[in-house]
Parts: C-alpha cells; structure tokens; sequence
C-alpha cells in the first residue's frame, strides 16, 4: 500500500513560478496537471496491485478449479472446468483480459460464493464500513483527548492510564477480547446484541438502501430495528475503537509532547496564555496535520476488514470474504476485493490531502 | 481490564443505555439454526455437492423416493412416486407419480418434470452427475433411457441393477424433481436454468427458499400446499456462526434454537447448562488412514499391518476426537446397508514392534502432509508418538486442506489422514471408491477413487465383488456381500478406516424431532416442532 500512501507528497507539491501576466491561466493549468497526475498515480497504483494480487494468486499452491468441480469430479469434468475458467491460457493473457473485464465494470463470478463479484462487494463492503466508521469515531473521539491530556500532564494519572490502554491495546489478542466482551455483555449482562448484524426478528425487514444498516433503518424510520442494530454493532466497534485508540493516543501524544517543548510554546506561556489556550489552540492545531494521515491510515487498516473480529461476530464483512476467497485459490473474489481496499486507500490518502489543505493554508 | 476506566466506558455506558436490556426467544413457529454455511456454492439440486448446500436443497426439494426423518431405519420410502415396479429381467423400473402434488410456482409436478430433471441433470455434467450416469446414461442416450407417458415415468438402466442400489441413488440430491417449465422460463443460453437455478427454487418440498446471502443466512419459509402437509415452522433461518464458542453463547441466551458445530469443549459445557440439550447423531463420515503404495516403505504389508495397531483407538476417541467421533474400522458407516460392526484392531505397540522385527524392518523415516485441523493434527502427532517408540519417524507438514488435497490427488501423500463421506446413501458410494481400482497405473488419472490416490492396486476379486453387488436383487444376500468385501478389506488394505463421525447438535430444550440426517442423508426440517 505504499504507493498509495505515497501520494500525499507526490501531488501538488511542484511549485511552479507564477508567470506575471497569465497568473489565472497559469493556476488552472497547475490544478489540471495536479489533477493529471493524482489520476496518472492512481491508476498506476491500481494496476500494480492488481498485478502483485494476481501474481501471488496464480503462484500459490491452491487449485481454483478443484473448489468449483469438487475433489469427486471425472478428469473430463475438471479439464471442462479448467477450460471454462480460462486457466489455460498464458499468464499474461488471463492477465490482460481480467484488467479488460475490471474496466468495463465486471469483476467476473466468484467461485467461493457462486455470486457476481460485485454483488458480493455490494453485500459485504457496506458491512466493513459501518464497522469501521464506528470504530475510528470512537478511536478518535476517545483516543485523541486522551493523547492530548496525557501529554499534557505528562506522568500524571491520566498518562499512566492512557499508556496502560495503549499496552493492553497493543498486547491483548483481539478474538480474545472478543469472546470475553461477548461473554460480558452479551453473554452475562445480556446488554448487547450477539453476533450477527441484526436480531431474527429485524432481519431481511429493512429496506436495503446504503447497506449501512444504522442510516438505513433511520432511513425507514424504524426505531426498534436500529436499536437493534446498534446493539449489535456497538459491541466489535467498541473492539477496533479501542484498538484504533490505543495507536492514536499514543500518536497524539508523542505529536503534543513535541509541540509542547516547542519555543513558541514557551513563548505563549510567557505571553500569559491561559494553559487550555496553549494546548488546544496553539500546540493541537500544529499536530492536526500528522494527526490526519494517523487517523486516515487507521480507518485504511479498518476498511481492509477485520478478520479475526468479523469471524467472532459472524460479521459479514470484506475481511472474511478476502481471506476465504484467497483460501479456496478464488482470485476474481480476491482481485475484486484488493481493488475496493487499493480505492479506499487511494480514496482516504486524496481526502487527507483535502483535509491538509484545509487545516493549513500555507500548502495551497 | 483497567481499558474500561476510560472515556471510552462511557462512550460504551451510555451506548448500552440506549440497547434492549434483554432479548426475547425466538418466536414459536420459526426455528433459527447457527451454523457455518460458508461452503455453499450453489443451490441448483443438479449441481450442489456440499454439505450445507445440500442442507438447504434437502428441504426445497422432494425425490422419488425420500427418507422419512421420523422412520430412518425404514431407509427410502415412497415420495413423489408412490410405487414401482421392476421388470422381468430387471433392466426397466417404472414409476407411478403421486396425483395431486404441487410446486412452489403452483405448477402441478408431472412424470414430465421428474423425466426432465434426471435428463438435466445427467446433461449439465456437473461434479454429482455420477451418481445417476454409473446406470449408463449419458448426455447422448438419457432422453431415452428415462421416458415419461402421461403418468408414470420410465427409467432403463444398462445393467440389472440391484433396486435397492437405485433407488438409495435417486435419495440424493441430484435425484431432486424440478419444475421445468418455471426453470426452462430462467434459462440463459444453453444453461438449462443453472444460473438461474443456483439462487432460486423451483422444487415441491415441504420450504420455500426465501432469500439466501452467501456467508450470512438462508431463509425458508413454510409450503403451505406441502403434499404431506405443511411443516409446523413456518420459517427456518439458518445464521453463518463460524465461531463455536459464538454458537454457545447464543444458543445459551436463547438467540437461537440450533447450533451445529460446537467444539468438544462448548458440548462438554452444554451438558450441564439449563434450557440446553445436546442431540449426538452418527454422519456418514469415515475419518481414515492412507497408506500410500508408491513409499517404499509403506508399501510393505507388514508395515501396514503394524499401523493399524499403532493407533490408540479408544485413547483419541475418548480424549481430543471425544463426542465427534467414534471408533470404526470398516469402511462403510453405521446405519448403511451391510454394514460390518466388527472393530478387530486394538492399540498395541507390542505387537506391532513384533510385527516389524519379523519382517526384519529396523526403522524408517517417513514424511507427509497434514491438513492444518485440530483432529487431523492431534491424530497424526499421537500416531507420531506411538510410530517412534517402533522405530519409525513421522514427520509432519501441515498445510491448507485445499493444499493437502492436491498434494493426495497427484499420488504424493505418503500417509493420508483425512475424512470420507459418502455421496449417496448405497453402501456402493464407499465401495466403489476404497475397494475398487481397476487400474492402478498414473496414466489412468482416477483422481476420485481412493484406492488409486494410495496407489493401492485393489486385487482383481475384490473389484469384481464390488461390481458384483451392485447386481445383486436379493438384498440380505447383497448385505452379506458388503460384509464380505469389508473382512478382506481389513485384512489386506493399506487403507485403514479408524472412526466414524459423530455430530453432537445443541438445541433448546423445546426443540423435538430434530434430524442432522444421520449418516444416510442432510438435515431435514419439515418435523421439527417447539413445544413450550
């Protein structure tokens, strides 16, 4: 994923002498080059992922065409199979023809699921993304005061607490905090929903709109489905928010710590600056940049989907669906799964360049 | 946890404010099972081939002939058809359909239909089409091998067949009638509705497919117009859990009627809980031990008798394989025709140690690929234990199923463990693959039988004996013939059954006459009722 990430500071960032006389002129060809090339680097990057997915599948010893005949199938059933799949073609030719089927929209059938790979993009994407979104709210919402205060009083109480939620957050095995959230909350107090995105009694009863089972039960204005809802997600989201958490914390308080022992603090300090004034107005907006590409990476890792919670909550996720279509050799499932996160990526990495624009004036 | 003392307990605290406080049973007509579906591919009768597709087509669908999950013993009972009859010289079978009998669409369901769905399925040649073409059809010939006029249906075989042998076949799902108008209205091309056909349901069984999300859920609802009346739920949802301890938890909390696959630990755990019980059924299952003929060393017969008192039997079954499987040392499971409940190996290292001094075999190294599963792996280290106390050294790679499995069909495993199920619900389905290999040469390629992917060649009257019982009309006569074939098996072959498998299948007390399938067949909803 690093050449995505790489984009950040590959755009934009060539300064070229304003020439007097066609400033205007000059300024929209800067905007139609720097949109030229975010659109030149995102297609390279998009290829070479697809490259790179597609050489390691085709390398690994995993036969396709045995999950879709089945280890009972005639030799003349799987060489029909084999042909059908088009597995006996040259490598670049089965290459060149799946980037032809991607640009026109159709990432072929998987074979784990016997469903059009969009479809099941469609089914399984909206699931991560939920999840995810509520997971990084409540990193950021959670994480970002903690690194702050921590840093601020620094070896106080609540720096010890914030490093001991960032080491538990870092150590603890997450289908084992899994399980025991789900024998605490679920299990004993009874305060949450199971595993599952919904109860029986919700499910298949809500329109489907946007996937996001939170805006779409909103949507239909049904309350009692979207308490149901809540109830299910809030307990996994609360597992990657407190993963989300503890590297963000620590983040934005190695970020403060930098800033604070800066001298333009010490100088609003001698200017008689209130302390919150110091911290929140002057030092946290200086690490609001960094802190942007921290939070956009995390929410990245977010929506590659979270196998490990999403097979505890028998969540319906992306990362389930990958990791299964890579176990049964399905490489359309695969490929079409690589190119959602490779745009998700490339997606949050333009958006933070955005958001970078925004916080801070001098990059325009 | 001192996590919980954070800002994020009250983010957590207040969001647990807004959910419900607990969580109702699930309403008393719909039955909700957990269970790991992941595997289902596709739902058309003529191409589903896993165990959790098949689930769900046992209940969509009616055959000719069908088990009665309130009388298993009974084995197939009169369906579709309701009777039959044989010809003189046993080559022609000739079945009455009932009168009367509707598909979901409303379409009444004709001898025309079940003509049609044999002669689909044998065209579209998918993975379970052998099932049907072992009779000698083929895409050239069926149209008029299987016939129908007005209201019987006409099926032409090849060979005498025993009739126990084909009607046990038109059991399994492949045999499922299919509502050919409604499914030729879908068809794309020359696919005869088998795009169509793998989301959808065109059958006359007691549900109707409802909606089905791969790795998420199936839903059926109940056939009101159900020929042997409508099931008492009138939904069946089936919820992908993957994670045993999952399936517990909620079965315990009462989000749930079934769970499916619980591991030995959350079984042992059931058994005591309140609301909960535990239902252990014997599936088809063979888990086995192949020895393949190509390692030199394998391929000496006093090697391989050893093995088979190498493995501590009851020590796996009563410890890491508890409540999933028991003892068996024949091929064909508990609950099939001519089956031998006969187990003559014990663990005993001493005879075995003997066995090779005799034969003048010092030791011997041997390498082999074992599937990553908890049952596979714990086996093959304890084998491992008991082989070096013999001299002999295993060592173990373990790998992805989807790996060992083409690393076994290419002949390369020295030592197979792994599990068998049968395809259908004839003691041929096991036969035909451990005991027959006609020629046991690479070239011949028989990547589906057994016994070729241990390169064992199966000697010429063990081969004929199996082709000989599928002749055979008299059944107890045919029964004994199985018997037969499995005392020579364990005398001889390299390929040595070790258990059969039992499923342990948790329900909420109120849940009756629940029915996994046994070993014969898939699970059957259409007699399951709550009571208070």
């Amino acid at each position: 994923m690093s050449s995505a990430a790489d984009l950040n500071t590959g755009t934009g960032r060539g300064k070229t002498p304003p020439e007097p006389g066609g400033h205007r002129a000059a300024a929209t060809r800067r905007k139609a080059r720097r949109i030229g090339g975010v659109l030149l680097s995102l297609l390279l990057t998009m290829l070479g992922l697809l490259l790179v997915t597609f050489v390691i599948g085709r390398v690994m010893p995993i036969d396709p065409v045995l999950k879709v005949v089945g280890d009972r199938a005639t030799q003349a059933q799987y060489d029909a199979a084999y042909q059908a799949m088009g597995l006996d073609r040259p490598l670049y030719v089965q290459f060149a023809g799946y980037v032809g089927e991607v640009l026109t929209g159709d990432f072929g059938r998987s074979i784990s699921t016997g469903q059009m790979v969009i479809d099941d993009i469609r089914r399984v994407f909206p699931a991560t993304l939920e999840l995810a979104t509520l997971g990084t709210l409540i990193g950021v919402f959670a994480g970002v005061p903690l690194g702050v205060i921590a840093a601020a009083r620094r070896g106080g109480i609540v720096d010890q607490v914030a490093r001991v939620v960032a080491l538990v957050g870092y150590s603890m095995p997450i289908f084992w905090l899994g399980l025991m959230g789900l024998l605490i909350f679920y299990g004993i107090l009874g305060w949450v929903g199971g595993p599952g995105r919904q109860g029986i009694i919700y499910d298949g009863m809500v329109p489907k709109v946007t996937g996001l089972l939170l805006v779409d039960t909103l949507v239909a204005g049904d309350w009692g489905a979207f308490k149901d809802a809540f109830s299910h997600i809030i307990l996994p989201a609360s597992l990657l928010g407190y993963f989300s958490l503890a590297y963000i914390s620590r983040m934005t308080r190695s970020f403060m710590l930098e800033q604070l022992s800066a001298e333009y603090i010490t100088t609003a300090r001698v200017k008689g600056l209130s302390e919150s004034a110091v911290i929140w107005r002057h030092a946290f907006r200086n690490i609001s940049i960094p802190l942007v590409t921290v939070i956009a990476l995390s929410f990245g890792s977010l929506l590659e989907g979270s196998v490990l919670t999403e097979i505890i909550f028998s969540w319906p996720g992306l990362g389930q669906y990958i990791t299964k279509a890579l176990l049964a050799g399905d490489m359309n499932a695969v490929l079409g799964g690589t190119v959602v996160v490779g745009t998700s990526f490339v997606a949050l990495n333009l958006l933070s360049d955005i958001l970078y624009r925004v916080l801070d004036p001098r990059s325009e | 946890m001192k996590a919980l003392l954070t800002s994020r307990a009250i983010l957590l605290a207040s969001a647990i404010a807004v959910a419900p406080a607990a969580f109702a049973q699930t309403p008393a007509d719909v039955l909700v099972v957990a269970a790991t579906i992941d595997d289902i591919i596709t739902l058309d009768p003529a191409q589903s081939f896993e165990f959790s597709g098949n689930d769900v087509t046992q209940n969509l669908y009616d055959r000719l002939v069908d088990f009665d999950p309130m009388d298993m013993e009974a084995g197939f009972k009169p369906s579709l058809a309701e009777s039959w009859e044989i010809s003189e010289d046993g080559k022609t079978i000739t079945f009455k359909m009932r009168d009367g009998v509707k598909f979901h669409s409303g379409n009444p369901v004709r001898a025309e239909d079940a003509a049609w769905s044999i002669q689909r399925a044998v065209k579209l040649n998918k993975t379970p089409s052998f099932i049907l073409t072992q009779f000698g059809f083929t895409p050239e010939n069926v149209d008029e091998m299987v016939k129908a006029d007005g209201n019987t249906l006409t099926i032409k075989l090849d060979k005498p067949y025993a009739q126990s042998f084909v009607l046990n076949c038109l059991t399994a799902n492949i045999g499922s009638v299919v509502d050919k108008e409604l499914v030729m209205s879908n068809a794309e091309g020359d696919d005869m509705g088998n795009t169509w056909l793998s989301n959808n349901d065109a059958g006359s069984g007691p549900f109707v497919l409802n909606a089905w999300r791969p790795n998420e859920a199936v839903q059926m609802t109940a056939f009101p117009d159900y020929f042997q009346g409508a099931p008492a739920m009138s939904r069946v949802i089936v919820k992908n859990v993957a994670e045993s301890s999952a399936q517990r938890l909620q079965l315990e909390q009462g989000d749930i009627d079934v769970a499916r696959n619980l591991s030995p630990t959350d079984v042992d755990a059931l058994q005591t809980a309140d609301g909960v019980k535990i239902q252990d059924e014997p599936r088809g299952r063979i888990l086995y031990m192949g020895l393949n003929q190509k390692d030199e060393l394998l391929s000496n017969p006093a090697v391989v008798e050893a093995m088979k008192y190498l493995v501590n039997y009851d020590g796996i079954a009563g410890s890491f394989l508890k409540g999933q499987f028991k003892v068996r040392q024949a091929f064909l499971p508990e609950g099939y025709l001519g089956a031998l409940d006969e187990n003559p190996w014990t663990y005993d290292v001493e005879k075995a140690r003997k066995i090779l001094t005799d034969a003048g075999i010092e030791g011997g190294t041997i390498t082999t690929k074992i599937r990553d599963l908890r049952e596979y792996v714990d086996t093959a280290q304890t084998l491992q234990a008991s082989m070096a106390e013999v001299g002999l050294t295993l060592n173990i790679e373990q790998m992805t199923g989807a790996q060992v499995l083409d690393a076994y069909r290419a002949r390369e495993v020295p030592i197979f463990l792994g599990e068998w199920g049968p395809d259908y619900s004839d003691p041929n389905t096991n036969a035909a693959t451990f005991a027959y290999n006609p020629d046991n040469s690479d070239e011949a390629r028989a990547t589906g039988l057994l016994a070729w992917r241990n390169a064992y060649a199966v000697p010429q009257s063990m081969n004929e004996a199996t082709v000989a019982a599928t002749l055979e009309q008299d059944t107890d006569k045919r029964a004994q013939m199985y018997r037969d074939i499995q005392k020579q098996y364990q005398a001889e072959a390299p390929i040595i059954p070790l258990f059969q498998r039992i499923e342990p299948t948790g329900l909420r007390d109120n849940i009756q006459n629940w029915n996994s399938g046994r070993s014969v067949t898939s699970v059957m909803y259409r007699q399951v009722t709550k009571g208070e």
